[in-house]
């Protein structure tokens, strides 16, 4: 009988994490940030109809960066557990706290129990009806949540991204334009300098509409948003 | 060769983006079809109960819908029988479904929610898993598979007919379908209207609809139509202006669906029974 290799278990870890850690270090950024009336989103994304990030209820957002098939799968889950959720309770009942719960399960489980980990990062965003009720989630390959405040990104980028916005942002919530400005910004100096609007795609939790607070924001109007 | 025995790559686990595929795969006893299979069988025999032996249930119910000038405009009244007591007389039986859609519902009160409630849902889901919303038809065909589905219920007297209406923003217009109970889908280019005072709203309907008509005159025309199935149906509630209650009436036009507003329908209301007390 042949004898299985022994692996250390932290070699078997180490071994994944790395693996997962080169497959989203090829994906591009991903920022969500919180401005006076939402949460602004911008990806990096040249696709105009492949989007890197949707509406998973009334007032939450989703956008994964790493490889699509296994994030699209990811916000698949979501929008069913949301709808599913919603409908035997109240839509009230649906958070992003719960979803974030969710995916850090699932994320967890393939991670440890399977050959190959998902190569994605998440991020996970709520509107809440005061600005103090936002909520903003970061959820690692490995299962990991992190509770975020203001902004956040992820992707390949993230870290020379976020370096850039811990020290251009203040405090207080800016306003869309702003926020919008300091994104551009993120990208061209973090990510590629050669980074247009074109090839951003926006979209905002905006949450002076009643009902669904999720919309898509036209290369058009973030232009016109910017000038 | 079985289905499942393929040699490619097929899609055949997906439940196409459809919420109601999904719950009916992963969770049936949520559907509102589940109730029928929760009653239990009589005398051991697999016959489920007929219909005039169960209680009564809240029932309708007059809903109508017909084209207009901008779009199609869809109104109900507003009560609820159950056998002979009326058990609700502010109930919503005309419901937005998406940004341009709404239906409305004839039949036993409970499966009629719920169904609105379930396709409501089936059209957000679909939209966000693919990215765009179904088109007019899709929406359409759509709720035709849900009526089919309630099919088994219907043998029991629980029985959900729907109008649809929506604005179709391709060909620019509004249109109309309707139902029977086995999910057959008939478009009409003009008027329908079901329900137990579905025959009488038809007739002023009849009398009364014209290509083209303007928002203000189709609001009118929906308004008298009501009121007279209320006058000739105990099903069916007439506006009541002492407690304020008037049929609910949506616009569905290439601006989306608002209601026509209630300040609007009761200076309608009252000028309609002025013109009856002055005949």
């Amino acid at each position: 009988m042949a004898m299985p290799f022994y692996v250390s278990p932290e070699q078997m870890m180490q071994d994944r994490a790395e693996y997962a850690k080169k497959g989203i270090a090829k994906g591009r950024s991903i920022i969500a940030m919180e401005y006076d009336q939402g949460v602004l989103f911008v990806a990096d994304n040249p696709s105009t109809s492949l989007f890197k990030i949707s509406e998973i209820y009334d007032n939450i957002a989703f956008s994964g960066a790493g490889r699509y098939s296994e994030f699209e799968n990811l916000r698949k889950a979501g929008i069913q557990h949301a709808d599913m959720k919603g409908m035997m309770y109240s839509r009230e009942d649906v958070t992003a706290r719960s979803l974030a719960n969710g995916y850090s399960q699932i994320l967890g489980t393939l991670f440890s129990q399977e050959m190959k980990p998902y190569e994605v990062e998440l991020l996970l965003a709520q509107v809440g009806e005061t600005p103090e009720g936002n909520e903003l989630y970061r959820i690692t390959f490995d299962g990991s949540i992190i509770d975020e405040r203001n902004f956040t990104a992820i992707g390949g980028r993230s870290e020379t991204i976020l370096t850039f916005l811990r020290k251009e942002t203040s405090e207080t919530r800016p306003s869309l334009n702003t926020a919008l400005q300091l994104c551009q910004q993120a990208f061209e100096k973090g990510a590629d300098p050669k980074s247009s609007l074109e090839g951003l795609e926006v979209a905002l939790l905006d949450r002076t509409r009643s009902g669904r607070k999720f919309r898509r924001v036209a290369t058009s109007e973030a232009s016109a948003l910017l000038s | 060769m079985t289905p499942d025995k393929i040699p490619f790559p097929n899609f055949s686990f997906d439940p196409c983006s459809s919420f109601y595929q999904f719950l009916s795969a992963q969770r049936p006893e949520l559907l509102p079809m589940a109730r029928w299979g929760a009653l239990p069988a009589q005398h051991g025999s697999t016959q489920l109960p007929l219909s005039n032996q169960l209680p009564p249930w809240p029932h309708g119910t007059t809903v109508l819908a017909f084209t207009y000038q901008n779009g199609v405009l869809i109104a109900g009244d507003r009560r609820a029988t159950e056998g002979y007591q009326i058990a609700a007389n502010r109930m919503d039986k005309v419901f937005q479904t998406d940004e341009f859609s709404a239906m409305a519902i004839a039949g036993a009160a409970g499966p009629c929610v719920e169904m609105a409630k379930l396709f409501r849902i089936e059209l957000e889901h679909y939209e966000k898993l693919d990215g765009k919303p179904l088109t007019c038809e899709g929406k359409a065909t759509r709720l035709g598979y849900m009526v089919k589905a309630n099919f088994p219920m219907v043998l029991q007297g629980l029985v959900v007919i729907p109008l649809f209406v929506g604005y179709d923003q391709k060909r620019e217009v509004g249109r109309l379908f309707k139902y029977d109970i086995t999910g057959g889908r008939y478009e009409d280019t003009e008027f329908h209207a079901v329900g137990s005072g579905g025959k009488d709203a038809r007739l002023t309907l009849k009398e009364h609809f014209r290509k083209q008509l303007p928002e203000d005159k189709a609001v009118r025309i929906a308004i008298r139509a009501l009121y007279n199935a209320a006058e000739e149906d105990v099903g069916t509630g007439g506006p009541d202006l002492l407690r304020k209650i008037f049929p609910l009436v949506k616009l569905v036009d290439g601006h989306g669906v608002r209601d026509v507003e209630d300040t609007q329908l009761a200076t309608i209301c009252q000028e309609l029974l002025s013109e009856e007390r002055e005949s």
